[in-house]
């Protein structure tokens, strides 16, 4: 009787223990309440500019810094780009630990437009992908992100594209660690990273 | 309206100080007017500028002209339910004593069917139509492609 009170005590603290644990590990880490609870692994399959299909298994090790955009998109796309250059930049020696993938929801025009060119331009280090369309919308399935075609006849190519603007990070196992809303400064990404390093 | 031969002379007189000037047409201060370099003239630029009207009526900024672009567009960044997109925006309210920010994440300046790619350091003119001010031209700095803004003295005022 003793022992078995004094059991059920310790599977109660231990278990108390790892809640605790788990809170601690991902609760400040998360700002996002949708994602909190969820521990999943996206995937992507998509070409690069040199037509070389990425999947998330090679970066396996790395960091993953994701975002869906499109290059025709001057005001927020460059914005979290930019964020996205600077946490490279200060990442200093420990820029290799993590790969920053630049996914295009709009690829058929962006490969027309040339998307190497684009994510250069911003970062060297920056990935840029463009698949087909199913392979896209694959992506995006297995991030929970959104996005859409919208037509707009004022718009350059009669439409315009629709999407969730965050910024995902995946951890080195490859499982969803959390989003960066849009306009979240760099220097906040940055020291969250570290802080996982 | 245009005059291409003095847009023309303003894009090759770059100078880096213009989008800290300020051009002023009756209660209307317009300032910061940038914009970011395009990597090729393929895709849209963007027009960023803060207009502050000190008088007491509204007004409202109802269009944007350029030689740079053909079909230059107001619009403005809406993010609801954690999906961007931009719809046009058929005039930007600039209330009495207010100041209102055409900046990244916001109202901007959609510039579709650039003329020239936009380099950092070139600078090009832009009209702005106001509803009751009229029209006043501003130089737009060309600014890198991470700007978030001019740098000016006086900036965050
Ligand atoms: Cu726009």
């Amino acid at each position: 009787m003793r022992l078995r009170s004094l059991q059920i005590i310790l599977w109660v603290a231990a278990t108390a223990a790892v809640l605790a644990f788990a809170a601690v590990r991902w609760w400040p880490a998360t700002d996002d309440t949708q994602a909190a609870a969820s521990v999943f692994t996206p995937a992507f399959a998509l070409a690069d500019s040199e037509g070389r299909i990425r999947t998330t298994e090679e970066f396996r090790g790395k960091f993953l810094l994701v975002f869906f955009g499109f290059t025709s998109c001057p005001d927020v796309c460059p914005t979290t780009l930019s964020e996205v250059a600077q946490v490279m930049d200060d990442l200093g020696s420990d820029a290799g630990s993590a790969q920053p993938v630049f996914i295009s929801i709009d690829p058929e025009r962006d490969r027309r437009l040339g998307l190497a060119d684009y994510t250069k331009a911003f970062h060297p280090a920056i990935l840029g992908l463009a698949g087909s369309e199913a392979e896209t919308q694959a992506a995006a399935a297995s991030f929970k992100i959104f996005y859409e075609r919208e037509a707009d006849t004022a718009s350059q190519g009669g439409y315009t594209m629709a999407h969730s603007p965050g910024l995902y990070l995946i951890g080195p196992d490859g499982a969803w660690l959390r989003q960066f809303t849009y306009g979240t400064p760099a220097a906040e990404i940055l020291s969250d990273l570290q802080s996982r390093l | 309206m245009n005059h291409f031969l003095l847009a023309a002379a303003l894009i090759l007189s770059a100078s880096a100080a213009m989008a800290c000037e300020t051009v002023t047409i009756g209660d209307l201060t317009v300032e910061h007017a940038w914009s970011k370099a395009t990597i090729g003239a393929g895709r849209p630029g963007v027009f960023y500028v803060e207009i502050t009207n000190t008088g007491s009526t509204d007004d409202a900024l109802v269009g944007i002209a350029t030689p740079a672009a053909g079909m230059p567009m107001l619009h403005e960044t809406v993010v609801q339910d954690g999906i961007a997109s931009m719809p046009h925006a058929m005039s930007i309210p600039v209330p009495a004593g207010q100041s209102v920010q055409l900046s990244p994440g916001g109202y901007h300046g959609m510039l579709m069917g650039l003329t020239n790619a936009l380099k950092e350091g070139d600078s090009f003119p832009v009209t702005l139509s106001f509803e009751k001010a009229g029209e006043v031209t501003v130089n737009v700095d060309v600014l890198s492609l991470r700007a978030e803004g001019p740098d000016c003295a006086d900036a965050g005022q």
